[in-house]
């Protein structure tokens, strides 16, 4: 190995300078000559018949070109997809445009297309459907009520799936516990809101039969075997492009209903065609996060030992399943053992249609709920026993060497120090002395709290027999005939920022500079397979591949310097970007030399292949297991009920770490919006289904002045799992981040007697209970 | 997210902005920052066939003093406000409101006269020209009218002004002597707005008595309003914490408190009075009590 340069430097951004300056392309910067613009009439109500839609209006409208309804469409276009296994799940099918019934606020019901996006708009009004409502039910318990109306007539009820997993003798274990520990927990639901929202671009070629579609969207390659089959072309005429994309939180990780009528819309009418999501659509039509109300069952011992714990929880579907709707549940079942040993663990996950829009992959998608759990249920055990919520983790950590460490979900745990990070955290924060202020403030009527959360997550998704579509990435290099490198990715970037820590791989790894390499991606027709960009993925397992690519091509250019040098492969050696001969260091050939012979071809060994490329398809061998240790010390005002955060501090260990500024920006972003979740965040339905945060003058979401100063810092421990060593940290803030946050208010207002605060803690819930227990105490005195 | 299509007309003068508003009847709407009435015209709640933008009348955007009155023109933005020296000094009730509405871009486009007669019951400079018992001028066919802050909120985005007449002027006290003033608010986590505001003017006589106080209250009603029954139990009375917060309980009497998801009218009635509290204080302590 040559002596590391870029990795593990702090390497700023190479895709900022383009997006600072307003130079990037996303969707909506897309403009092809005869482009058509699209609007999308929308359901205002969450459960109707559709009885007749009248278009003729909306057609007189000038510039107007055509409206299509769910009837026009008919089966041309394949039903919205979902990836599942689950031999429980129902599937409702999703059509493109309803034609029957809508389900939820917010369904598709017609597009009109026209020249330009005003008139698009202009005829939506003109449109006039004739609904026939129908009953609703949006709260997902009472859909599973007797009395409840049935969303999906095919079905006697709304389960849309079950799915269980169950180890040890728990029967055994709650009845001799010290302790049980019971509490019903609240997911609420989230809207991801990546600052771009959803567009799509389509354009059809009819001479040559070929389909370009440009979305905002994770999953190019995916998303195209998956239009293939809704549209019925060949894969090999259809072709993705995800442009800059501005941000996905994993609400891009899916295949929408808009991506194939838009590419239907494109071969129908002959002109190419462009949709750009506004902000109330994002907020209705884009998938939301989370949705779970559980209950869970924690069995410990006296001396905090857990023995045992169950979570039997209801899962908020939505009226339909987008692609992974039904797998992220699941992922919360595998991670409930936390950072803690726990012998006894069982799941019942109980998916439930609603009227409302699908939930699926948000940030963490799935771990955030059983950080949540596990971690809020420490602390409440902690406290049920009288014991210190760091001294109930300490006991129940594997210790370092117990890894690899099997799970009784199944798992097996990479690589950890859960004990040396937290340590690390307590010591930063300064644990022993905001507890003594926490004590002296109460005695002043001032009520600080402490919040602590050891998490681990589960990422770098992952091994291909544990997904729904392979879990596999494909990277190429190639050293162009002028030295230059060119990358190709099958990861699909949109923030993370792998144009920069792929090329600091790659330029140690073939000793170029970075400035001489660029990275390709989110072109299908371009990059020639690939999976995406989720799960905290893209790094451990694209960067692998794009590690052993290089690390192939590499191996050809030194037997192409051997056989100029006429000298044997294993005298070779390879510095400062060179190879040359043991002994003769002066005498070297750059990379940029080989890569011209192995282009002009004619002084290659025998045999070989000309050019200097390499692919290469890195499947991992496990997930990987990132970890860490979140403390968060808030004030709380319990008269108006107000949360300050006076000190944030977070020990993240993703492995190891190829560039620091982007592992610290995904940390710092992930913080942020764990903490939208635990204080403001929550998409509100209404009985009738009515999206009551339909704005974001509702949907209240964190602001650059709520979020505090991070204190950051790291322990570096390398999964064995991939080459790099490296884990992934895309999620890894926002699974650690929620609990610390609650734990601390919770902590904050234990003298009122409050033990636990469902999400988000707006300033009314805390208010109240204050309200009660003074009342209550009051009530005492008298 | 796209308006309806509209005519636009950017007259500049004042008349000739007034002749517009009465040829063009109901569908015509007067455009100042376009804070408020953009977003609204984008969700096509609001479809004027024309705006007429008063952004080309420079007399409506200057802030003078005459006499014991400083003369805030209509469409002054909160930045303006918020940095104006003269406000600062001799009225800063004023920029310590327009501080904490919205975000920069927000206070850079928003005016002082779109606030007002836009009448959201959430806006924050409603409370303190209520407050400082603040006077409003309005123009239209029939010439100038004068209307007391008090008269000018009727209700849920409903003021005194007739659909033909423009607000072009605010003007409040000059303040002097032993005056002390604060706005709190505690924000609509979402859009920034108040679900709660109170702004609070006083003045102490040099015993350290409170010889008057005017209380605005943003957020909590329909509409907002004069903290009245407060201010009573203040004035004349030497200020102290118990006495400050017996006075402040009576915040939300007789009012009906608004309700919605972020927040019940419970909740805001409780907000109204520690604030008003809280605000009190702040205005006592500024004065040197
Ligand atoms: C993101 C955002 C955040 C905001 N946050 C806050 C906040 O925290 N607190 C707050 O108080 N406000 C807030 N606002 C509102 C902001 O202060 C607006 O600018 C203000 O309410 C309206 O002023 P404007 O000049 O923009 O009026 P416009 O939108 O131009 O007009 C509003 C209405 O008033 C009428 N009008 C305007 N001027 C006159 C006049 N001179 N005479 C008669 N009628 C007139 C118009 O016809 C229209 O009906 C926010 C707005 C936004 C977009």
């Amino acid at each position: 190995m040559p002596v590391s340069k870029l990795v593990g430097a702090k390497v700023r951004r190479r895709e900022d300078p383009r997006l600072i300056r307003g130079l990037a392309h996303y969707v909506d910067d897309i403009s092809l000559p005869g482009i058509l613009h699209v609007a999308i009439l929308r359901s205002p109500y969450a459960h109707a018949r559709i009885k007749g839609i009248q278009t003729e209006a909306a057609l007189q409208v000038p510039r107007v070109v055509a409206v299509f309804t769910g009837s026009d469409i008919g089966d041309r276009v394949g039903a919205v997809p979902v990836a599942s296994q689950n031999p429980t799940l129902r599937v409702p099918k999703r059509a493109v445009l309803a034609s029957d019934k809508v389900c939820f606020v917010g369904e598709a019901v017609a597009a009109v297309v026209a020249e330009d996006r005003y008139a698009a708009t202009d005829a939506l009004d003109r449109i006039r459907v004739d609904y026939e409502p129908l009953p609703v039910v949006s709260d997902p318990e009472k859909a599973l009520g007797r009395e409840s109306p049935v969303i999906h007539s095919e079905w006697p009820d709304n389960v849309a799936f079950r799915w269980t997993l169950k180890q040890g003798n728990l029967s055994k274990v709650f009845k001799d516990a010290d302790k049980v520990v019971k509490q019903r927990l609240v997911h609420q639901r989230l809207a991801p809101i990546a600052l771009e929202p959803r567009g799509v671009v389509a354009r059809y070629f009819p001479g040559e039969g070929e389909l370009t579609l440009w979305s905002s969207t994770q999953i190019p390659h995916l998303l195209k075997t998956q239009l293939s089959l809704m549209l019925k072309l060949p894969e090999n005429y259809v072709r993705v492009i995800a442009p800059e994309v501005g941000g996905g939180f994993g609400s891009k990780l899916n295949v929408y209903a808009e991506e194939a009528l838009l590419g239907y819309l494109a071969m129908k009418l002959n002109r190419p065609v462009k949709w750009i999501e506004g902000r109330r659509e994002n907020i209705q039509a884009t998938i939301h996060g989370r949705g779970q109300v559980g209950e869970v069952e924690v069995a410990a011992e006296r001396d905090g030992t857990i023995l045992g714990l169950q979570y039997r929880v209801i899962a908020d579907i939505g009226a339909y399943h987008q692609l992974l709707t039904p797998g992220i549940p699941p992922l919360t079942g595998l991670m409930l053992s936390g950072a803690y040993k726990i012998p006894a663990i069982s799941i019942e996950v109980t998916g439930v249609f609603t009227n409302k829009m699908s939930t699926d992959a948000y940030r963490g998608a799935g771990r955030p709920e059983a950080t949540y759990v596990v971690e809020r249920m420490m602390d409440r055990v902690a406290r049920e026993l009288g014991m210190d919520p760091v001294k109930i983790r300490r006991k129940n950590f594997p210790k370092p060497k117990e890894f690899p460490f099997k799970t009784a979900t199944g798992l097996v745990y990479d690589s950890g120090n859960y004990q040396l990070a937290l340590d690390k955290a307590l010591k930063l924060v300064g644990y022993e002395k905001w507890k003594r202020q926490q004590k002296r403030l109460r005695s002043q009527g001032r009520y600080l709290g402490i919040g602590l959360s050891t998490y681990v997550e589960i990422c770098a998704m992952g091994p291909s027999a544990a997904m729904p579509a392979g879990g596999w990435e494909y990277g190429a290099v190639r050293v162009e005939p002028t030295g230059k490198v060119t990358i190709l990715t099958g990861v699909s970037p949109h923030g993370q920022g792998q144009e920069t820590s792929f090329a600091q791989i790659v330029a140690d790894e073939l000793g170029v500079e970075i400035d001489d390499i660029t990275v390709i991606h989110g072109d299908t027709a371009v990059v020639a397979s690939g999976i995406g960009t989720f799960g905290s993925r893209a790094t451990a397992v694209g960067g692998t591949a794009v590690l052993q690519a290089a690390q192939r091509v590499k191996e050809k250019a030194r037997e192409i310097a051997a056989h100029l040098f006429e000298a044997d492969l294993e005298d070779l050696v390879f510095a400062d970007g060179k190879f040359s001969v043991k002994g003769v260091p002066k005498k070297g050939i750059t990379l940029e030399q080989i890569a011209l012979e192995a282009h002009m071809a004619r002084k290659l060994p025998k045999k070989m292949e000309p050019g200097l490329s390499a692919t290469a398809v890195f499947e991992p061998s496990n997930f990987t297991f990132p970890f860490g240790a979140h403390i968060c010390v808030v004030e709380v005002d319990p008269k108006s009920g107000a949360v300050e955060i006076k000190k944030y501090v977070a020990v993240d260990d993703c492995g190891k770490v190829i560039n620091p500024l982007l592992v610290d920006g995904q940390i710092q972003g992930g913080i942020a919006q764990g903490l939208g979740q635990a204080l403001y965040e929550e998409v509100i339905y209404d009985e009738n289904g009515q999206l009551l945060t339909g704005s974001l003058m509702d949907y209240a979401l964190p602001r650059a002045k709520d979020v505090p100063r991070f204190e950051l810092a790291r322990t570096e421990t390398p999964t064995p799992v991939n080459p790099l060593g490296a884990k992934g940290v895309g999620e890894a803030g926002t699974i650690g981040s929620t609990p610390a946050i609650v734990n601390a208010v919770v902590d904050a207002l234990s003298p009122f007697g409050v033990t636990h605060i469902d999400m988000p803690l707006r300033p009314e819930k805390i208010w109240r209970l204050c309200q009660a227990k003074e009342a209550a105490s009051a009530g005492g005195r008298r | 997210m796209i308006p309806a299509a509209f005519d636009y007309l950017a007259p500049a003068t004042l008349e000739e902005a007034i002749r517009a508003l009465g040829t063009h009847g109901e569908e015509v709407k007067l455009l100042a920052g376009g804070h408020s009435l953009l977003p609204l015209m984008k969700l096509r709640l609001a479809s004027p066939t024309l705006l007429v933008d008063l952004g080309r009348i420079p007399s409506l955007g200057l802030i003078s003093q005459e006499g014991d009155k400083i003369l805030i023109g209509a469409l002054s933005t909160h930045y303006q406000i918020e940095s104006s020296k003269l406000l600062k000094e001799k009225c800063p009730l004023l920029p310590q409101t327009a501080r904490v509405i919205g975000d920069v871009q927000v206070r850079n486009r928003g005016t002082i006269g779109g606030s007002l007669a836009h009448a959201d019951p959430a806006a924050d400079m409603p409370a303190p020209i209520l407050a400082l018992a603040g006077e409003l001028r309005a123009t239209g066919p029939q010439g100038e009218r004068r209307l007391k802050a008090e008269d000018f909120f009727l209700g849920l985005m409903a003021t005194a002004l007739s659909p033909t007449e423009i607000l072009t002027e605010i003007r409040v006290p000059l303040l002097s002597g032993r005056c002390g003033t604060a706005y709190l608010k505690a924000p609509q986590k979402a859009s920034g707005f108040a679900l709660v505001g109170v702004a609070v003017w006083l003045k102490l006589s040099a015993s350290g008595i409170c010889e008057d106080i005017g209380i605005g209250v943003a957020g909590l009603a329909a509409k907002p309003f004069r903290a009245k029954g407060v201010e009573r139990r203040l004035r004349g009375k030497n200020l102290n914490p118990s006495l400050i917060e017996e006075a402040a309980s009576h915040t939300a009497q007789g009012v009906d408190p608004m309700e919605d998801i972020h927040a019940s009218g419970e909740f805001r009635a409780d907000l109204a009075r520690l604030y008003a509290a809280r605000a009190i204080q702040e205005a006592a302590k500024r004065a040197g009590v």
